[in-house]
Order: structure tokens, then sequence, then C-alpha cells
């Protein structure tokens, strides 16, 4: 059998963390009530007219320049002109003929570990669109448009990346980086970073491309995964055939693992885009990039190498940790707090990423505060509380971000110091556990685990485990 | 003297001396309505008592000293497709029907701070399409100097509401001369500023790179004053420029001396009536006379201002209509199957001829592989057209011709041939591609009576030259009355 | 007449134009538009090899606002002028993504 190999380019449009919308002072944020933000400009009533968010540029220029693009000094946004109900004007505000970021690029891992370079043919910036809601009873559906004019930006690769492995490095690495500028949170789940694939497939050793498909509607990574790997097997199999690859836009359903065309007769797609008349050009000087250039953060590598020099927590730990910007903001605030970095750094590698797995959570929804983390820590260098309950404050600390020191004192959770009155437990626990006290005699070791594990059911886990030890130690000579 | 027969500026003076109300010329104003509208339809939306009413606030305001402007008072009239909050805009269009806006226009806004009173919403052309506001879904608006003629457009119920007195001044919008050829057909003065100039923010969008809003009305002072009060920065309006000359007033000065004109032999063409080029040169020779110096030159590129002007504007239009869906207001058809169904439905019913004309030929320049042919040329003509209007301003400070190369033709004769109609355009079109003030106001009659208009065009943010030469010559000229009327 | 619109170019542009014309409105549709690109066909007698297309007049850029929320929950005004309205969102045909 013939092999073939994939040519996969990505348009990634991810939402920018503005305050406001792209061309008028409504809000962003999510989750209001239907058309509650919004407004004449973002519903395309008559005769309003949109004016440039600059915090829009400004985001657009530091992703363009974290990922190492040339920024255009001279910039237009065009009309890109179409009809649907969630585009209130009929024609998207976007940026066509002069896209303000072009010819960068992001260096990914690939499957033997060398770098290679993705390159990004541009990054442009438009507006979102509303949405629409379908009601399953009624033959119509509603249109809200608080989503309408949220800003966007759109990542345009070259066809680079050959294998789902490299599209996912390359998605990871561009939310790493916007993360990290905070130009976005980057949640494929809730559509603040969509990623559209353009898939074609060719014989091995063949330089030209085949016929290529945008697929839409991948809401994760393992939807892409399985997404790209259902349209090779689709093309290929069209070319065994004996058939043609059409150029098409085509609707990923990821519940049926299945994709179809997505464009009617109606849809001539045919954008008749022109320069934005009502927009005047976005001229970019030397001193405006460099004052981007200078407020762009720390990213990972450098944040890697400085948390292992100046915290002297271990490579690997720096590695996850700084895999999230979330994670590592937590991290930096915990310490700056004081609390000790490699106890910071065994949480986060520990029980957190425990918890995350066990909820199926994303280090992004991590909820708690670095206060209570911190206040945490400190109980257990006081010697307040014991590690049983350390890791039980700690879950609610996770889940509710709950004040540990009112937590412990409200449950009455305070480590048992007192040795007079842990040594009368004691003496009663050696008296009902005569077999584990003959093992211990007898040099099984472990044995003194259990009478432990006794002592602190007796005392409701508020002993000092350390002194438990010390006093069965004691009386079992 | 009739109260009606004061100007905007007159009248404002008589309001604040006390000698008239504010709310006895709103009533003079609705009777003449009441009188004339039968058989002018000036007026798509008339309000008595929302006029009533402001009225009687602006009263109190100029009263107790809040508003003490040049306008104080002064009933005006608005286009159709210029927003006002409350009082329904439809850009004379069934799509629109019934809408009404949730905000006003910046220049409404201007207006009504320095104490205008809105009487209603003026007919015009659907969406601003047309040259004789007989393309209006509410029926044409005849012209008050002979009612068998149009009164011009897209600004036609501005014009005429002003002449036949219904009004004391309007507002206009110009795309392509719809307020200054009105003006010149129904011999009032109107004038279209520097693009930027006025806000173009609650403008319901025609040709966006073109469109500006503008005053019709009785005189030069009149419209001095006005403009003075709606060219205000507007952040609202990304186009809007913020400029410190808008004290407009200053330039209504008795003296043309050393001011050096020219006349494009090119807008005295073969299409230009003999009359009109006889009472545009006599005006020439008043302006000579107080010590302008005139001479003729050649322009070039006139004939191009058309088709490019007709691709920018019918493109961009073709964009800024496609709002109007039947989703978010205006009409939806009555019966439809599916989405698509239901916006050509909607669309097809609620435009009219001409403005689906000019949506179909935008949509196709635009479309793919016709797009360089068509839009990028007419951009690259477009900046022709101004580079030949720089040279003729790095020689002179006016240029001068006629407003349009006819008389106010006879309703039903334009609408027959449309390119017909679009060559009347040929005087202001290129004003507008290449963002200049332009002022029209009367410089003679017809041998049938109909008025003639004068344009003045000014380098791009020199409307203080073309208001001091329409002022010298308004001086000279008298007051343009007509004895047999 | 230079220009020759076929029935599948009008087609297409009602399709673009979201526009529906009858047969009759369909035959006037193409005489027009041949005819105004024969006019327009006249700016080809123009060349313009090195000029650089003109969209703003004037040379203003770099408009921008502050990204500070200034409009309130106005709903109620915005929908005002819906032909179908419910639940605070446009009612339209039914549609799928």
């Amino acid at each position: 059998m013939t092999s073939y190999e994939t040519v996969i380019g990505l348009e990634v449009h991810v939402e920018l963390a503005t305050k406001t919308k792209i061309f008028c002072g409504c809000s962003t944020a999510f989750g209001a009530e239907p058309n509650a933000h919004t407004c004449p400009v973002c519903t395309g009533m008559p005769g309003s007219l949109p004016v440039l968010n600059k915090q829009v540029v400004e985001y657009a220029m530091a992703v363009g320049l974290a990922t190492n693009c040339d920024i255009t000094r001279y910039s237009k946004f065009d009309r890109k002109n179409y009809f649907y109900p969630d585009n209130p004007q009929n024609y998207q505000i976007s940026q066509l003929y002069l896209p303000i970021c072009r010819n960068g690029y992001v260096e990914i891992e690939d499957k033997d570990g060398n770098l290679k370079k993705i390159r990004i043919h541009e990054i442009h910036m438009e507006e979102d669109a509303g949405k629409l809601i379908h009601d399953e009873w009624d033959d119509c559906s509603y249109v809200d448009y608080n989503r309408s004019g949220v800003p966007l930006i759109e990542i345009v690769s070259e066809p680079d990346m050959r294998s789902a492995e490299e599209v996912i490095s390359y998605l990871e690495k561009l939310r790493l980086i916007i993360q990290y500028l905070g130009a976005s949170d980057c949640k494929l789940n809730e559509g603040s970073m969509r990623a559209d694939v353009n898939l074609s497939v060719r014989k091995a050793g063949t330089d030209k491309f085949g016929t290529r498909t945008e697929m839409k509607n991948l809401n994760s990574f393992k939807a892409i995964a399985r997404a790209i790997e259902n349209e090779r097997e689709r093309q290929i199999e069209l070319i065994e055939d004996g058939k043609q690859v059409v150029q098409e836009t085509r609707r990923w359903d990821d519940n049926k693992e299945y994709s179809y065309p997505m464009r009617s007769k109606e849809d001539a797609m045919d954008y008749r885009y022109f320069p934005e008349p009502d927009l005047v050009p976005i001229v970019i000087s030397d001193e405006w990039i460099e004052k981007i250039k200078k407020n762009q953060p720390e990213f990972r590598d450098e944040k890697k190498k400085r948390y292992i020099s100046e915290f002297e927590i271990p490579e690997y730990d720096a590695g996850i940790i700084t895999q999230t910007k979330h994670l590592a903001d937590i991290f930096e605030e915990t310490v700056s707090i004081g609390a000790n970095p490699k106890k910071v750094s065994n949480y986060l590698m520990g029980e957190t990423m425990r918890l995350l797995k066990s909820k199926e959570m994303e280090p992004e929804e991590i909820k708690f505060s670095p206060e209570n983390l911190a206040k945490l820590i400190k109980l257990t260098d006081d010697n307040l509380i014991n590690s049983s309950v350390a890791k039980e404050v700690f879950e609610k600390v996770f889940t509710d971000d709950i004040d540990p020191v009112e937590y412990v004192e409200k449950n009455g959770l305070k480590q048992d110091n007192d040795e007079g009155g842990l040594t009368e437990i004691i003496k009663e626990v050696i008296e009902n556990n005569p077999q584990s006290v003959n093992d211990y005699k007898n040099g099984k070791d472990k044995a003194i685990g259990f009478l432990v594990g006794q002592t602190m059911k007796a005392t409701k886990g508020k002993a000092n485990p350390g002194i438990i030890n010390k006093i069965l130690k004691e009386l079992l000579g | 003297m009739d109260i009606l027969d004061y100007t905007a500026v007159e009248l404002s003076d008589k309001i604040k001396k006390k000698e008239v109300s504010v709310k006895e010329t709103v009533m003079a104003v609705f009777d003449r309505i009441d009188k004339m509208e039968s058989e002018l339809n000036c007026y798509v939306e008339l309000d008595r008592c929302r006029a009533l009413e402001s009225a009687q606030k602006v009263q109190e305001k100029i009263d107790n000293g809040e508003i003490t402007g040049e306008l104080a008072g002064v009933p005006v009239a608005i286009k159709d497709n210029i927003c006002t909050k409350g009082i329904p805009t439809t850009c004379s269009s069934k799509i629109l029907k019934n809408f009404v806006p949730t905000f006003s226009a910046q220049a409404v806004i201007n207006l009504e701070n320095a104490g205008a009173v809105i009487i209603g919403k003026t007919n015009m052309d659907e969406f601003a399409m047309g040259s004789t506001t007989e393309t209006s879904c509410y029926g044409a608006t005849k012209n008050p100097w002979n009612t068998e003629h149009v009164p011009g457009g897209s600004s036609g119920g501005s014009a005429a509401a002003v002449a036949a007195k219904e009004c004391y001044y309007a507002l206009g919008s110009d795309t392509g001369g719809s307020i200054r050829q009105p003006a010149g057909y129904c011999g009032v003065v109107g004038m279209k500023p520097t693009y930027s100039t006025v806000s173009r923010y609650g403008l319901i969008a025609y040709g966006s790179s073109l469109d500006q809003i503008g005053p019709l009305c009785k005189d030069v002072t009149d419209c001095a004053t006005i403009l003075e009060v709606i060219s205000t920065h507007d952040p609202k309006d990304s186009t809007s420029v913020k400029r410190e000359d808008t004290d407009f007033t200053s330039a209504l000065i008795d003296d043309v001396k050393g001011m050096k004109i020219g006349i494009p032999k090119d807008y005295f063409g073969e299409g230009t009536d003999k009359e009109v080029k006889e009472a545009v040169l006599r005006a020439a020779e008043v302006l000579k006379e107080k010590g302008a110096v005139v001479e003729e030159f050649d322009l070039s590129l006139v004939e191009y201002a058309i088709p490019a002007y007709y691709t920018i504007a019918a493109a961009e239009a073709s964009s800024n209509l496609e709002r109007f869906d039947g989703i978010k207001y205006g009409y939806r058809t009555e019966e439809y199957e599916g989405l698509h169904n239901m916006y050509k439905k909607t669309r097809s019913e609620g435009f009219g001829a001409e403005v689906k004309r000019r949506i179909m030929l935008g949509s196709f320049v635009l479309s793919s592989g016709y797009y360089d042919a068509y839009y990028l040329k007419a951009l690259k003509v477009k900046a022709l057209i101004k580079k030949a209007f720089d040279d003729a301003f790095s020689k002179y400070d006016v240029i001068l011709g006629p407003v349009a190369p006819t008389p106010a033709p006879k309703l039903g004769e334009s609408l027959v041939d449309p390119i017909k109609m679009y060559q009347g355009d040929i005087d202001t079109i290129s004003v507008n591609l290449a963002g200049l003030p332009g002022i029209s106001l009367p410089c003679g009659f017809s041998s049938n009576g109909l008025p003639i208009g004068l344009q003045l065009i000014g380098d791009c943010f020199k409307e203080k030259n073309i208001i001091r030469a329409a002022y010298a010559y308004e001086q000279a000229r008298g007051k343009f009355v007509k004895e047999d009327r | 007449m230079a220009n020759v619109i076929s029935d599948e170019t009008i087609e297409y542009v009602g399709i673009l134009a979201k526009l529906e014309l009858n047969d009759e409105e369909k035959e006037k549709a193409k005489l027009d538009m041949a005819s105004m690109l024969d006019y327009i066909d006249k700016l080809n007698e123009l060349d313009t090899t090195d000029v650089e297309p003109m969209s703003h007049v004037f040379p203003v850029n770099n408009v921008f606002r502050e990204d500070i929320v200034t409009n309130d929950d106005d709903r109620e005004n915005i929908l005002k002028n819906a032909p179908e309205e419910k639940n605070g969102m446009f009612n339209v045909p039914k549609t799928f993504d």
C-alpha cells in the first residue's frame, strides 16, 4: 500500500481578554442575560459606527512579537460580507489585505524530540459573531448578540504540521504564549480558543500539495486528534478509489466521530472583501513596538530557569509548575507571601495534580488563593496540624478555597502535642493490641505503624504522629 | 413681514427679543405645512404634539438663559436617513418601516442643544439613491417653484420644505450631490462640508466614504451658522476630524478682493443648459466686479468621476445595506420557508428598484474575479481625481461652476434612463470623491421660472473660502425672489 | 453593448445580495448591469499603473477608544424594533450551524 503524508495548517481563533468589545464599550464578560451586553454598534443598528479598542491592537502586537512575527506598520481593516443571523451587520470587520502581523513562527518538538519551526503566515484582528440558540420544539432559532463584537485574533499557520501530535504541540505552545501574555485564557471547551484544521494528504515523497479541506467545530485536543485521523482516512480512501477530494469546509461531530460538508447552495463563499470605510488605518511606530516589547512578560523557558536557580526546585518540578501561567502565578504568589518554595511546589506537584486528575479539571480551573495555600503550609510548619489533617484541609482549600486557620480551629483539628495525655491513650492502645506489640518485639518494625494508626484513630487524627512514635518506642522499650 | 419669511438667524433674534414665541413659530410652520403638504409631500413624518412640547421646553431654556445661540427656538426638518431618537427614521424605504431609532445622530443632538425644534422627517430618494426624490416609498416630493418638476434629490424633501417655508432650515445628506443639487433645483442654499467635518454617527450609511451631513437653508448666513453648530469632533465616528477652525460665521465677509476663482471649462460640456451656463457665468462676473481674480481652466477627469463614483458608492452601499435582513428591525416578509428565503423575500419586497439596482451592481463589482478590475480601478481613479483638485487648489481659492447641468427636470422624466440620470450628477460627484466642501446657492432663473444653482467648491477644510465668496455674491445679488411667485 | 450579463451571473449576484428577482426583473437587471458596466469600463481609458488606490481621502490614522466599559444593559431598547422577539432574543427562522 502507498504511504501518505498528512499536511496540516491551522487557523486558530483566540478571544482576547479585553474588558470591552473590539468596536464598542460593551462588556465582554461571560454569562450575562441574552443581549444584556449589546448596544447599537454590536447589534448593527442603522447609523451606528465602530471605533477600535486600542487594547486589541496591543494584544495582537504582543502575540505577534512573542511568535516572531513582523509587525505591519500600516495596517487596515476590511469587510467580509456574508449573510448569517449571528452576524448583525451581515458583514464581519476583519483584516484581509493588511493584517497586523505577518511571517512569524513558533518552535515545537517533533516526535524525535528535535525542534521544528511551525511558520505563522499572519495574525489578524476581527470581531466575533453572536450566538444562535436552537429551540428543539419550535421552528425557529434565537440570536443573542452578547458575543457579537468580542475581539478575536486569528493566527494562520503555514501548512507545516504533519501529524495530530504536532498540531497539539503547536496549539499548546500558542496557548502557553498567549496565556503568559494575559491576552486570553485560551479555553478550548469554552470557545475562547478555537482551531480550524486545514488538511490535505499526498503520496509520501511528492512535493505537490493535495486538495485541502477545512474542518470546524473542534472543541478539545481529543476532538482535534480524532478529526485529523478521520479526515486523513477519508481523503486517502477517496484517492485510493480514484475519486477527488473536494475543497470545502466540513463540520466535525465529535459524538458521532464523523464530519460533513457545511455549505448550502445559498452560501457562495464569495466574501467580497473591501477596505472598511468606517475605520481608519493603524500606523505602528518603532516606539510603540518597543513599548510593547518592554512590557512582554517572562515566558515559560525563562521562568523555568529562574525557578531552578532562584528557588532551588528540581528541573522536573519547575517544568510542571510553569506548564500553565496560572499554576506559575499561584506558585510565585504563594512563595512571595513567605511559604517555602519547595513545600509550595510539593503541594502543586502532588496533591494539586492528583485532585485535578480525579476531578478531570484543567490547571486553569484552579481557583484556590495563594493566601490560603500559604496559611496551610504555615500550619504544618508550625506543627499545628499533622500531615493527614493537612491533606484533608488542602482538599477543602482546593474545592472551596476555605481559610485553613479558621477551618482547623472550627473543626478542632489542631494537632495534639500534649505528651502526658497521649501516653495514657497509647498505653491503652498497647493493651488492646497485644498481637501487634508482639510482632514489633519480634522484629517486625512495620507493626509500629499499625499502633500509630490506632492511636491516631483514638485521638481523631489530631495527635502529632512524631510524638506518638517517640512515646510508643519508649513504652515498648 | 410674515414670520415665515425670516431666516433662521433672524427668527432666533426675534425669539430672543420676545417679539415672537417658539410656540407661535412652530404653529405657523404647521399651518404652512397643512396648507402645502397635500401638494408638495415634503415630509414623511410629522408630530405636532411632540414639536409643541419641545417648543415649550426650548422656550423655557431661552427664557432662563440656558440657550442663547443663533438657532435658539428655530424649527428644523431632518432628512429621513438621519436618526432621531423616538421619531421614526426610515430612509423613505419600506424595509425600515416603523423603525424608531433609540439614539439621535450627533448632528441632531448638536442642533437640539442649540435650541432647535424638530418638526418632522423629510422625504428623500430611498436610501439616498436617486437625484429626484422620486424613488421614495412615500411617493415623490414636488418642486415648490413648479409642481410638475422634481425638487432634486436625494434631499429633495429637505430642499422643498425650506423653499416652501415649511421649515426654517433642514438637515440633508450629500453622497454625490444630494444636498447641493436639490438646493439648486429649489432655489435655496445647501452645503456639503469637507468629509469628516460633521459626525456621521446616526446617519444611515449609503456610501460611507462619501456621505456627509449638511444644511439646507435660506441664505449663506444661516448656512454658516448651522454648519458651525453641527461641526463637532465626535469620538463615536472614527473618521471625524478634530478641527479648530469651525467658526464658519467669521467668514461672512463681503469682500473677495484678490480671491482667486477658477472656472473649470469641463463643467460646461455639451449636456449643460445654455441658461444655466449664462446664469453661472453672470455670477462669476459679479464676483469679478467685486475684485476676485476669475479665470477659466481645465480641471480634467470630470467625465470619469461618474463611473468611479457609481462603482465605489454601489460597492459600499451593497455592504451597508446588508444589515436590512428582517431580523433586528424594520420589515420582515409575511411568509417564508427557512432563513435564506426569508432574507431574499424580505429584501426583494422591502427595497425599491433603484436600491436593488445599486445593490446588485455593488455586489457584482466586489465579487471574486472582478474586484481589481472595477472596485480597485475606481479607487485609483479617485486618487487621480483628488490629485487634479489638489493641482487646481494650488492655483485657486475657489472653484466655481453650475450645481447641475440643467434646472429641475419634470417628474417621471429621469427614472426612465438611469445612466442619463447619473450623468446629471456630473457637477457634484467629484466633490464627494475628493472629500471637498461645496456650497450651492441660487443665481438666477430659467426661462420657465425654475431656479438655477451656482456651486462654489473649496479645498479640503477650506469652507471659509467658499462661505466668503458665497456671502459676497449673495450680498450683490440681493434676496432671491421671483416677482410672479 | 460590450458587456453581456448571463443568467448565471444574475442568479449568482442574487445569492450574494440576497435578492430574488422574477423573470422580468432579471431581464431588466441583466441589461441595466451590462450598460452600467459598459459605462464603468470608461475608466479603462485611464492609465493607473502606478497609482495607489485611495480608500480614505485624508491621512487620519490611529483613532482608538480606551478599553473601558461605557455601555449599560440596554436590552429593552435594542430589542424594541425587532419584528419578532422572544425571551430577550431576536427570533429567526430555524438555522443550523
